[in-house]
């Protein structure tokens, strides 16, 4: 049998190469799963993973990454911090929403003066709709101990019928002949958020996500409620000994997520999206939280995350229309990303040893036999 | 020979980087009680975990009553005949005394029953319980009895005491040394594990001594002088801390504690405590754990907040600052727990120097942590107070208990502190860093500093310590110089033992 | 508006019924709870035994049979959360929530065959006179099987942790795995059982929307109802009867939005429909908010990573 052992110091080296196995791993039981399905294993593989980079279409589906990527990264940025301290915000989807709501809300009260200053208006009211959303699971664990784990899922669902009704209601497109949407916020000057270099798919929202990756590296590394966020997860205790004050974390860790997610949301909703429409919300909200645990809660790590699992999307739709894939598979490939992704968790802080059976309540050896303090 | 209950012989069981025990032979005889002494790390708990079936040793044999002994779980080896009492981790606080015992049996009778067995069992040897009370409700002592009775129920033939006296007052401890040798009386073996050495002396006739995972020496504990048990113990002489002179009693207390209370979500708390130190004086706070302590530790650290004239700093109310303003001010702490709370058991040495030094050692600029200001603070630490580390990006779980500690009480004694409070500076340390822990506290306390050690060890507090108080169920005693205290007033001052002096003297008559 | 049309004795009679899956999946959280593991993937443990029943139903034609596949997909979606919780010692949350992803994806993707289909009709007991008896009869004796052992359940549940010993060594277990350890038992053995359970549980649940409350399959039709599940037990102090309570409560509230829909109540559909959401909440805060009661009935050990390291 087998016998985890604590390393005596967490290896660097693997804990950046589990991810890597992790994908490895995922491709090789996405492979067993698309031959189950009755397609091509390295076709599917192929399509999904070669033809978006280096495809004969590739300049077009290289854009489409960034702008898939984009909401992926600011979104998953902004989580892991409170993944880190232990706050568990997996209500990102919601506040992505909100932010797009409100965003567009502001935006669309001004409709149809051109002026400069209503995009930057709208980010803001954007981030601000994410972060108040936020705001409500996060007061509620620090005012009442409410778990908000629970409450931020259940605005989820309070924000995509939300969502509905204000496409159907207050932010239905007039001059739309009665169909549901917004108007289009792509084609008003004012709003619009296109791609800025072109052939890069590169929008503002790919620029705030670059941005995002920059200062959470900072903030993470350098500053010190980098270290209250690491401290408070590690060590609750420590982190109350050295002054810091958790309902603050909880606070701030749940004030960025929502904010950058509101961000998102508004920068989506201005761009590739355009419109506010009942299918807005994509799930980028909670692919999200398997973005920033494959980037290891780390924002140079959640960079390259988020690009490869833009490329799942991108490459999934490709297989979907040629290999007739369905579109769950995908979802179904991410979830077994983020399975193997912590089952390998353990080789970065444990290795494995192999024993003669040992008595079933023969207990593992730690480093120190004696006073396990 | 013959006569023994449980044999061992070449006992040995190493984990990665350790011996925890080397070639271990014992021989344990019905009717007696054994002692097994050693400093912390030497291996006790090991070899009885073996013996308990908890751990399986790489070589060596084991007999009990003639024949193998190599039990694969807890289960095994109570069906055998062995019976444990744990020092930590074994109780069930949301669950009744009657359910936390029936976890303990083989075939627990319905609840109703052995309700009935508990109150027999506790009855004959002593030991008061009430079978229905949730177990959270309960002092230590009566918690320990909880653990003895749940033992007896299954009539052990051997029973295993580990470090059983450590959280018990000196009157709760003769309580349980008269139902040990009722036990006794009544033929059962019991092992009996301690580093206290007076207390061996007066329970115990065989004593077998462990240094380093090996057996160093048997004796008769009862002719043997502590002094030359201490020394096989910790294998040289031990050195005794100097003392400074003591405090000028006119300079004015830099450290007042008045009417401090404190509520605990698990019941105890703080009630009222009152006391003061002034610069260059140690005052020692005795008392078993659990009355309090932590309370006051967080209460002091800032951890907690309290009514803000509670805790005066050189005459500022500074009990409802936070811990980061109390250190900016000089009045500095050493929790008890090092890895979890001083310490951050996955970060490196540097970022643990971070943790508490920021604010007095200035290792923020402009905003941002100054990484490597706080690095060169960690390395001094380790030249300063000689923390065996492969340097300062080790990380504190790859540091020995005792070295971490070195490194904890190092890290704030370096901030210069006007108050240190420390809690147990030296528990589950060896005895060459417990003597050079105290030393650095009495330095501290000679360089002009107040220094507050809360502990549970007496000795300790007797030797370095100018005052002595005692916390008993969230009250403190008044303050009094230690130079010339007894025992017994020492023991009165904690508390006595908890009403269970009736219980048992009526059943002392039957026993002599 | 007509809310005259809402009549309590079948609101009470379909409370019931609404209140089954929740309950089956909540019974099941319960127990992995007791025994100390917080298993956040109920959600997704639903939705499996949502397609596996209804799967199972459409093969064999007997929905006792589609209840049955539905258990065994819940329960071993749960074997995957319980080897990389309990032997790889991943993150209870973490893997809780990469279960439900992995459900809803694996859910959607199986269930992509059997859109549009219809499922077997579940027996109903004929329970002569009691269900002739005025109102009672309807409310209460003229329901499906599954709610009559969803019933029995509860009390088997109660009964289990309560009054045996084996119910008593999994709450010794969740209450400090430490301690259960020292004292031989197998910690992880007994817990892998109960999330074992647990799957099997909110598979059960799952089924019971497939099956019946809907009845046939349609991609993320638990819609929640997994995450309401968690907050019930939550609700329920970890407490069999009262989670009995805590169901109806969201069993009612999820009809009486449906009655007021249909009664045209002048809010819109998408605004009602956030109601049992909101409730969700609010409950939560209010039970939290009792002075720590809540802390203290949660098992002492719950979402902490066991290591056995002596």
């Amino acid at each position: 049998m087998i016998v985890w052992e604590r390393r005596p110091a967490p290896s660097r080296a693997l804990a950046w190469a589990t991810p890597v196995l992790a994908v490895a791993l995922t491709v090789l039981a996405g492979g067993v799963l698309f031959a189950l399905l009755g397609k091509d294993p390295v076709l599917a593989i192929r399509t999904i993973f070669w033809e978006p980079l280096f495809g004969p279409f590739a300049g077009y589906l290289r854009g489409q990454i960034a702008i898939k990527a984009a909401p992926l990264i600011l979104i998953a940025v902004g989580l892991s911090f409170g993944f880190r301290a232990g706050v568990w915000n997996i209500g990102a989807e919601g506040q992505y929403i909100v932010g797009a709501l409100c965003g567009a809300a502001a935006g669309l009260a001004l409709w149809p003066a051109e002026t400069r200053w209503i995009f930057p208006l709208m980010v803001l009211a954007g981030t601000l709709g994410g972060l108040v959303w936020a705001m409500i699971p996060a007061l509620l664990r620090v005012r009442f101990g409410t778990n908000e784990i629970l409450v931020s899922l259940m605005l989820v669902y309070v924000a995509s019928n939300l969502l509905a009704w204000a496409a159907l209601g207050p932010l239905r497109n007039p001059e739309g002949l009665g169909f549901p949407g917004s108007r289009n916020l792509r084609q008003w000057a004012s709003s619009a958020n296109l791609e800025l270099v072109p052939g890069t798919g590169l929008h503002w929202g790919g620029v705030a996500a670059l941005g995002a990756v920059a200062a959470g590296w900072v903030l993470l590394a350098r500053h010190p409620f980098g270290f209250a966020v690491r401290l408070m997860g590690q060590a609750p205790r420590a982190a109350a000994f050295a002054g810091v004050a958790p309902s603050r974390v909880v606070v701030l860790c749940m004030a960025l997520s929502g904010g950058l997610a509101g961000a998102a949301g508004l920068f989506e909703v201005t761009g590739p999206a355009g419109q506010v429409s009942i299918d807005f919300a994509a799930g980028y909200g909670f692919t999200a939280i398997i973005v920033a645990f494959l980037g290891r809660l780390h924002p140079g790590g959640i960079l390259l995350a988020g690009l490869l699992m833009a490329l799942t999307y991108v490459g999934g739709e490709m297989a979907q229309q040629r290999l007739n894939l369905p579109a769950a598979a995908i979802s179904l490939f991410q979830g077994m990303l983020l399975f193997f992704l912590l089952a390998t968790d353990l080789l970065a802080t444990h290795r494995p040893r192999w024993r003669r059976a040992a008595p079933s309540a023969s207990p593992l050896p730690a480093a120190a036999p004696e006073e396990a303090r | 020979m013959t006569d023994a209950l449980l044999t061992i012989r070449g006992l040995t069981k190493t984990y990665p980087g350790v011996v925890a025990n080397a070639d271990v032979s014992l021989d344990v005889r019905a009717a007696s009680v054994h002692a097994l002494l050693g400093e912390n790390g030497a291996g006790k708990s090991t070899l009885v975990k073996a013996i308990y079936g908890l751990v399986r040793p790489d070589r060596g044999t084991m007999t009990l009553a003639g024949r193998p002994h190599a039990p694969s779980s807890p289960r095994e080896a109570r069906a055998a005949g062995i019976g444990m009492v744990f020092q930590h981790f074994s109780l069930f606080e949301a669950l009744s005394v009657a359910e936390n015992v029936a976890l303990g049996m083989e075939d627990p009778p319905p609840l109703r029953d052995l309700g009935a067995r508990i109150r027999d069992v506790s009855r004959e040897y002593g030991l008061p319980l009430d079978p229905g009370r949730p177990v959270r409700d309960l002092s230590a002592g009566e918690r320990q009895r909880v653990e003895i009775v749940r033992c007896l129920l299954g009539r052990p033939r051997l029973l295993i005491m580990d470090e059983p006296t450590s959280v018990l007052t000196p009157q709760e401890v003769a309580i349980l040394f008269a139902t040990l040798r009722q036990l006794r009386a009544e033929g059962v073996a019991i092992l009996y594990i301690s580093h206290k050495l007076e207390e061996i002396r007066a329970l115990c006739e065989e004593a077998t001594i462990l240094r380093a995972g090996r057996v160093v020496a048997t004796c008769d504990p009862r002719e043997t002088p502590a002094r030359r048990m201490a020394e096989m113990m910790v294998g040289g002489s031990l050195r005794i801390p100097a003392r400074a002179a003591p405090a000028p009693a006119e300079s004015p207390p830099v450290l007042e504690v008045e009417g401090l209370s404190l509520a605990s979500p698990r019941g105890g708390g703080l009630r009222d405590v009152s006391f003061a130190v002034r610069a260059g004086e140690v005052l020692g706070i005795g008392g078993v754990a659990g009355n309090g302590q932590e309370e006051l530790l967080l209460a002091l650290s800032g951890e907690r907040r309290t009514a803000p004239g509670a805790i005066r700093l050189r005459g500022e109310a500074v009990g409802a600052l936070d811990p980061s303003a109390r250190r900016a001010r000089g009045l500095l702490c050493a929790p008890e727990e090092r890895n979890g709370h001083a310490a951050a058991a996955d970060m490196t040495l540097t970022e643990n120097a971070f943790l508490s030094a920021r604010v007095r050692a200035g290792l923020v600029r402009r905003g941002f942590v100054d990484w490597a200001a706080a690095r060169r603070f960690a390395e001094g630490v380790i030249r300063a107070f000689d923390v065996r580390a492969p340097g300062p990006e080790a990380t504190a779980r790859q540091l020995s208990g005792g070295n971490l500690q070195k490194f904890v009480i190092g890290r704030e004694i370096l901030q210069k502190p006007d108050v240190l409070v420390v809690a147990q500076p030296t528990w589950g340390v060896d005895a060459a860093a417990a003597a050079a822990i105290r030393q650095a506290l009495l330095d501290l306390a000679a360089g002009g500093a107040a220094v507050v050690v809360v502990s549970q060890d007496l000795d300790e507090l007797m030797e370095i310590a100018d005052r002595f108080a005692a916390l008993n169920e969230g009250r403190l005693s008044p303050a009094r110089p230690v130079a010339g205290l007894s025992v017994e007033e020492i023991g009165l001052m904690l508390g006595g033992a908890h009403g269970m002096e009736v219980a048992h003297s009526r059943h002392a008559g039957a026993a002599a | 508006m007509d809310l005259s049309a809402i009549s309590p004795a079948l609101l009470f009679a379909s409370l019931m019924v609404a209140s089954t899956p929740i309950l089956l999946a909540a019974l099941g959280e319960l127990v992995a709870e007791r025994a100390g593991v917080l298993n956040l993937g109920v959600e997704g443990m639903m939705i499996t035994g949502a397609v596996a029943g209804f799967a199972a139903a459409h093969a064999s034609g007997s929905a006792a049979l589609g209840f049955l596949g539905a258990a065994a997909g819940g329960a071993a979606l749960s074997a995957l959360f319980a080897v990389l919780v309990l032997w790889l010692r991943a993150n209870q949350v973490a893997t809780g929530l990469a279960l439900t992803l992995f459900g809803l994806g694996f859910a959607a993707l199986v269930g992509q065959g059997y859109v549009g289909l219809r499922a077997p009709p579940v027996p109903r007991p004929e329970i002569p006179l009691l269900r002739d008896i005025p109102v009672l009869g309807p409310v209460l004796f003229r329901h499906d099987l599954v709610v009559y052992l969803a019933l029995g359940l509860v009390a088997g549940v109660w009964w289990f942790l309560h009054r045996t010993g084996a119910g008593l060594r999994l709450r010794a277990v969740g209450e400090n795995h430490d301690a259960a350890h020292a004292l031989g038992h197998d910690v992880r053995r007994i817990r892998l059982l109960a999330v074992l359970f647990g799957g099997a549980c909110a598979g059960l649940g799952g089924a019971y929307l497939s099956l019946v409350r809907v009845p046939q399959w349609t991609e993320g039709l638990t819609a929640g109802a997994g995450w309401i599940a968690l907050a019930i037990v939550v609700f329920a102090s970890w407490r069999p009867w009262r989670l009995l309570l805590g169901a109806w409560l969201f069993g009612g509230l999820t009809v009486l939005q449906l009655n007021l829909q249909a009664a045209r109540v002048p809010v819109p559909v998408e605004l009602l429909s956030t109601a049992p959401y909101l409730v969700t909440i609010l409950v939560l805060v209010v039970i939290s908010s009792g002075r720590g009661r809540a802390a203290l009935a949660a098992p002492g050990s719950l979402g902490q990573p066991f290591h056995a390291s002596r």
